[in-house]
């Protein structure tokens, strides 16, 4: 079957009706108009089960882990490793020691910075590329700062995409670390992770892969990858805001002293000194955010009980049809384009202000962020102050791209 | 809201937004600040030509959103002749307008009541006092840029 056909039929099969269901916020008005959540790169919705989860903990089994021998503690302990074992299972991470919870990608990616980075030293490079936001520039920068290690950015093309040739060039012996995003927050481009591990391992440097963007949207498999960390949070995949994963194969983990200290990432503590919890606790101080971690786990047993390849091939039909409109769009300027790429339209419109599109556009129910992305390098590299961004998720339907370009055709009135 | 929308978008801040009066750099001048917002990249040089007390002379520029840019605009319209005192008596009413508890705009603002609609919209209420607190930094001489976070 050609590939386009079967494509059609995925689409065809996504019931998207029946899907926004179940996320109970999508029946809310705005203004007077039903809400077009197209800010989903920022955080997405949640369904009800996911909501149900963190209420079903706080009102029956709510109680510390690892601690208790009664028997919520002993209920909560074993939820919270049950979803420990759905984010291995997600990720086809090898071993469930290897999943690290945090409280998101900024965390997970700080942990290495402040953990495995302190084995490097003055003069050792670490990579990053010219798409990557704050959370994946400055944990490095600080690193830098500590101890003499030298900061390199990989350029990137006119349409977003990571310069391979230039790329290779930067890499040398002396760089330590990789740090990459998988799928771009402000640009939507998709980068050839596996492409990129092999490279960096090669001159045997550690990888990091930002996965805060992709992980909802694309499959990840951390062993087909190859790559040494894989860092995403929970509140971009449905699940709760302050959750969120480090993967990291578990010889570098072993490796790496703990970054914070405190309750359960402990053998033994005396003033003389301590001794340390086997991993992944040895990285996890302190009572977690276990409601969240929980219904983590069901924000993943969502996913993986619809159809993600339908799912996939619906938001790339949305950001097909949000594309064709937008060039048709007197003065609307595309950023990002590279063949490769996920469900984000960043734009802008010749004389106004994307924070005035913003305004505007909400007014009318349609959300959708304005402003740098918290990625101003990629701004700076576009000449641009900030960016008109709408992104989708499975919930999102061509309805709403409508919405969303109408509410634009009213910006120009005002601006006439 | 649509309502509340033209209010916000009146014919006159669009066109301040558009057009932005005494845009440019004075090179005379005596006092000088920079603003900047950083949660939405908003970016503003201030500078005033400042004797005797006077503010004779203002011009401003950087990158804004029309709100910004157009409060910019009006501020600087505003400002030139008026003494020190005045331009900080102007700040306090411009201020009240936007974030105080009196719902009808003060009667000494002239033009720049056209930015009471503002009010309505509290996540914008930082674009258009971005302008007014560079002011107050370049009044005072501040050393660090000012920001409106």
């Amino acid at each position: 079957m050609p590939a386009a056909v079967s494509e059609l039929q995925a689409v065809a099969q996504l019931d998207v009706a029946r899907l926004r269901q179940d996320f109970p916020i999508l029946e809310r008005w705005v203004d007077g108009h039903p809400l077009v959540y197209l800010d989903n790169a920022a955080t997405t919705q949640k369904p009800w089960s996911v909501i149900e989860a963190e209420r079903h903990y706080y009102a029956h089994y709510n109680a510390n882990i690892h601690r208790g021998v009664h028997r919520l503690s002993q209920e909560a302990t074993e939820a919270y490793e049950g979803a420990r074992d759905k984010v291995r299972a997600f990720i086809q991470a090898p071993a469930r020691e290897e999943i690290v919870f945090t409280r998101g990608t900024t965390e997970s990616i700080n942990l290495v910075a402040n953990s495995y980075g302190n084995g490097l030293r003055a003069g050792d490079e670490i990579l990053v590329s010219e798409m990557e936001h704050h959370s994946n520039i400055v944990p490095w920068q600080l690193l830098c700062q500590r101890i003499g290690a030298v900061l390199r950015v990989a350029p990137i093309d006119e349409a977003g995409q990571l310069d391979l040739e230039q790329f290779e060039k930067l890499l040398n012996p002396r760089t330590r670390l990789l740090a990459i995003t998988h799928m771009s927050n402000a640009l939507g481009t998709i980068n050839p992770v596996k492409q990129l591990v092999a490279m960096a391992h090669r001159v045997g440097a550690v990888v990091l892969v930002d996965g805060a963007q992709a992980v909802a949207h694309l499959p990840v498999d951390v062993n087909d990858l190859g790559c040494d960390f894989y860092a995403f949070s929970g509140h971009k995949l449905y699940g709760p805001t302050g959750t969120g994963v480090l993967y990291g194969r578990a010889a570098l983990l072993d490796a790496m002293p703990p970054w914070q200290g405190g309750g359960d990432m402990i053998r033994q503590v005396s003033f003389a000194g301590s001794s340390w919890n086997d991993l992944p606790y040895k990285f996890e101080a302190g009572t977690p955010n276990i409601a969240g971690g929980i219904a983590l786990g069901v924000a993943i047993d969502y996913l993986q009980a619809a159809d993600r390849p339908a799912i996939a091939a619906h938001e790339a039909d949305l950001l097909d049809y949000a594309t064709g409109q937008a060039q048709r769009c007197d003065g609307l300027r595309l950023i990002g384009t590279a063949g490769d790429k996920g469900a984000i339209l960043s734009f802008t419109l010749a004389g106004i202000h994307p924070h005035d599109i913003g305004t505007i556009l909400d007014a009318q129910g349609v959300a959708v962020r304005t402003g740098h992305h918290c990625a101003m390098p990629v701004m700076e590299r576009y000449r641009v102050p900030a960016t008109v961004r709408a992104s989708f998720a499975l919930y999102n339907t061509r309805s709403e791209v409508d919405a969303l370009f109408g509410g634009l055709r009213k910006v120009r009135e005002m601006f006439a | 809201m649509i309502a509340d929308l033209h209010d916000l978008y009146q014919e006159v801040i669009v066109d301040h937004g558009r057009r932005p009066r005494n845009f440019g750099s004075l090179p005379e001048a005596s006092h000088r600040a920079e603003g900047f917002n950083p949660l939405c990249g908003d970016h503003l040089n201030l500078q005033l030509k400042v004797v005797d007390g006077i503010i004779q002379d203002v011009r401003f520029d950087g990158v804004g959103c029309a709100i910004s840019t157009a409060s910019a605009s009006l501020m600087s319209e505003a400002l030139k002749g008026c003494s020190v005192a005045e331009a900080e008596t102007l700040f306090d009413s411009f201020h009240a307008m936007l974030t105080g508890d009196q719902p009808e705009s003060p009667p000494d603002l002239g033009k720049l009541a056209v930015l009471a609609g503002v009010r309505k919209f509290p996540a914008r209420v930082k674009c258009a006092t971005l302008a007014w607190h560079t002011l107050l930094a370049a009044l005072h001489q501040a050393q660090q840029p000012v920001t409106t976070e």
